[in-house]
């Protein structure tokens, strides 16, 4: 009932963000044409605006937008003028996700077992040692490892290709570079649930019964401590997304994020709103599930 | 006189609060920090061996000590616990140290003059494109025989100015929102909240880029660009401030309210507004006081954030613009210059590891803040 009520939520909300991207994009001086060659004539000038509606006030604009949305248009790209901008999401976007998934395994594959290591070494130079790398990993921006690591994996050891997204050696480099950040993080957040957790009452109660010490932290420590991981991958599946700029801007990959940008430069409008549009919608979602999950997790929270 | 007798514990705690977080701020000064170290230093000598983990060592010298320092306030103890932190404290000195070579920089420039100034100055463009490091140009050169060590020193101003106001940015917001929806409470909790989880769920870097390709061509369109580029430099620096900060503060604003809600229910909060306390005395007197550690805290872990925030913009080419620079440009510019014939590493290596070990810092004060403070739990 609490989701289903969520999910009718996110309609209005998803209104009121494309209503804002609409607005501030149009705000923006300049226009989606100012950085082609000059028109031949005023009259090609207002011809392009009239056949793109752009002569229109932005009400009418904005309302003409969301007729077309609600058939699952998302117009066509101002820019890339022979391409819809579904077209453009249903080339992109498979590939940032793929990009974040793989690095969201990566976050998890790495963080969750150093985060565990150094929660059960607690105190001692293995804990040092681990969180003083999850805490550099957290310091250390994606645009930082990427050059390094292509210096080093592919200019001087050529190892792994220095870019593209075609082969599964393409696809190591850049999820490593976008995940480690995260790892750094759930390592972080991991440790803490464990160190917070071993300090509960139930198990000081599994302890006197005579658990073995990593019984106690293997079965039990563990299902507590990873809920606030579980509660942090929303966001960082957001981040994920997101942070995915930098990374397919550095490794060349095809995916969705430069559009982003250069939408937003190039006053790409009908780009840049659905672009804003699919992320805030992928967020929203995504949260929904990290939520639900918390709740199979953890049967003590109840959303009402 | 009743009044009064019954109020003096809540507010002599809340003031004591106050007044203790001034030695946390003059960590930057030597001076408070040996007046309060010889305090702490008999005090370590009862403890027999420094505690591997701070949070539960600071717990365990609490309890230990507390018959014997009963006079202690929470800051006091916070104080205490933070200077054992090693690798806190350690933070804190490189920060004290970057600050005093960001200051002082450019006073030796100016002072030095003559060839030194000259090689040294972070816009002279020379012949000497990418030197590698050596006696002369202690970081190398960039592409346009710059040197590296004095633009990293520079553009460590915008960064670390960017990383500062934005966090006051958030932190003027996001305390007030938290503070006002946690005391007043109800309809108001819940509609200031719920905008909270909205935005929460919003992919803020989209909408910074949005506002910041809106305004920026709003800022080079108007009069200020012509007339002066300094003004225009300044007003995009601005523009960052506020943009960062406003997308900062969603954090901060529920810390805060959990808090307040949580201290709203004490009972020496209920005493004094029995006793006919307002709830403009009660928030100063009573609520802000207890919230401060928390948000100094959460305070020093989003500075670094916003700073990473900042690079990750001028990285794409959105936040500073030339000629000023910051450590992301800097970075962008190394990166650029990847090839596979000759490697530039310092170019790369040293803007990086300034950066790195400048969060690094920040986030391992803020850290050591926060066992000091003892806060559980963030969100």
């Amino acid at each position: 009932m609490y989701f289903l009520k969520r999910i009718i939520f996110a309609i209005p909300l998803l209104l009121v963000i494309s209503a804002l991207a609409f607005a501030l994009v149009h705000l923006a001086p300049g226009g989606p044409f100012d950085r082609e060659r000059a028109p031949a004539s005023p009259e090609i000038e207002r011809a392009l605006k009239a056949k793109y509606h752009l002569d229109e006030p932005v009400w009418k604009q904005y309302f003409r937008y969301l007729g077309d949305l609600a058939h699952g248009d998302f117009g066509v790209s101002l820019k890339y003028r022979n391409h819809t901008v579904n077209d453009i999401i249903a080339q992109g976007l498979p590939v940032s996700m793929l990009l974040g998934a793989l690095a969201f395994g990566f976050a998890m594959g790495v963080g969750l077992p150093v985060g565990f290591f150094t929660a059960a070494r607690r105190g001692r130079w293995p804990d040092y040692a681990g969180s003083f790398l999850a805490t550099l990993a957290v310091c250390v921006p994606g645009f930082v490892v990427a050059p390094l690591l292509i210096l080093f994996f592919s200019i001087k050891w050529k190892l792994l290709p220095v870019g593209l997204w075609e082969t599964p050696w393409h696809m190591i480099l850049p999820p490593v570079a976008l995940g480690l950040f995260f790892a750094g993080k759930v390592a972080r957040l991991f440790r803490e649930g464990m160190l917070n957790a071993m300090q509960s009452d139930f198990i000081t109660a599994a302890r006197a019964k005579g658990l073995g010490e990593n019984m106690l932290l293997l079965k039990h420590a563990c299902r507590i401590a990873v809920l606030p991981v579980v509660s942090y991958s929303g966001p960082m599946l957001a981040d994920l997304l997101t942070g995915s700029f930098v990374i397919e801007n550095i490794f060349q990959i095809p995916g969705i994020g430069v559009f982003l940008v250069n939408s937003s430069l190039n006053r790409d409008y009908t780009l840049v709103v659905g672009l804003s549009l699919l992320y805030a919608a992928l967020l929203i979602g995504l949260n929904l599930m990290v939520d639900f999950a918390y709740t199979l997790l953890d049967p003590r929270v109840k959303y009402e | 006189m009743n009044d009064s007798d019954e109020s003096r514990k809540p507010s002599a705690e809340g003031s004591q609060a106050r007044r203790d977080t001034a030695p946390i701020f003059s960590l930057s000064s030597t001076k408070g920090g040996e007046g309060r170290g010889e305090e702490a230093q008999g005090f370590q000598a009862q403890i027999p061996s420094p505690q591997p983990s701070p949070r539960s060592g600071g717990e365990r010298v609490t309890g230990a000590s507390r018959c014997a320092q009963g006079n202690l306030t929470p800051g006091q103890r916070a104080w205490q616990r933070f200077r054992r932190n090693r690798a806190a404290v350690v933070s804190a000195w490189y920060l004290v140290f970057l600050l005093l070579a960001i200051i002082a920089w450019p006073a030796i420039l100016k002072i030095s003059g003559g060839t030194f100034a000259q090689v040294h100055n972070p816009n002279q463009l020379s012949d000497a494109a990418f030197a590698p490091p050596g006696m002369q140009y202690w970081f190398g050169t960039d592409v346009h025989g710059r040197d590296v060590f004095s633009r990293i020193l520079f553009g460590a101003q915008i960064s670390l100015l960017v990383g500062i106001v934005g966090a006051g940015v958030s932190l003027v917001i996001g305390v007030l929102w938290g503070a006002i929806a946690g005391y007043v409470g109800g309809r108001m909790d819940s509609a200031l909240m719920r905008i909270v989880d909205v935005l929460y769920s919003l992919p803020t870097v989209i909408f910074v880029i949005v506002l910041i390709t809106t305004f920026g061509e709003m800022l080079k369109q108007s009069h200020f660009v012509g007339s002066s580029p300094a003004l225009a430099g300044a007003l995009r620096v601005t523009l960052l401030f506020v943009g960062l900060g406003a997308v900062s503060w969603l954090t901060m604003a529920r810390i805060v309210r959990g808090q307040v809600l949580s201290l709203r229910t004490r009972a020496f909060v209920e005493a004094s507004r029995a006793l006919g306390g307002g709830p403009v005395r009660i928030l100063a007197r009573h609520i802000i006081p207890n919230v401060f550690g928390v948000v100094i805290t959460y305070l020093a872990l989003t500075v670094p954030a916003i700073i990473l925030y900042e690079s990750f913009l001028s990285y794409l080419g959105l936040g500073v613009q030339p000629p000023m620079a910051s450590w992301g440009t800097l970075i962008a510019e190394g990166v650029g210059q990847i090839n596979p014939i000759r490697i530039y590493w310092w170019l790369i290596a040293f803007p990086g590891g300034v950066l790195v070990t400048t969060l690094l810092a920040l986030n391992f004060l803020g850290d050591g803040l926060r066992d000091a403070w003892d806060v559980k739990g963030r969100a």
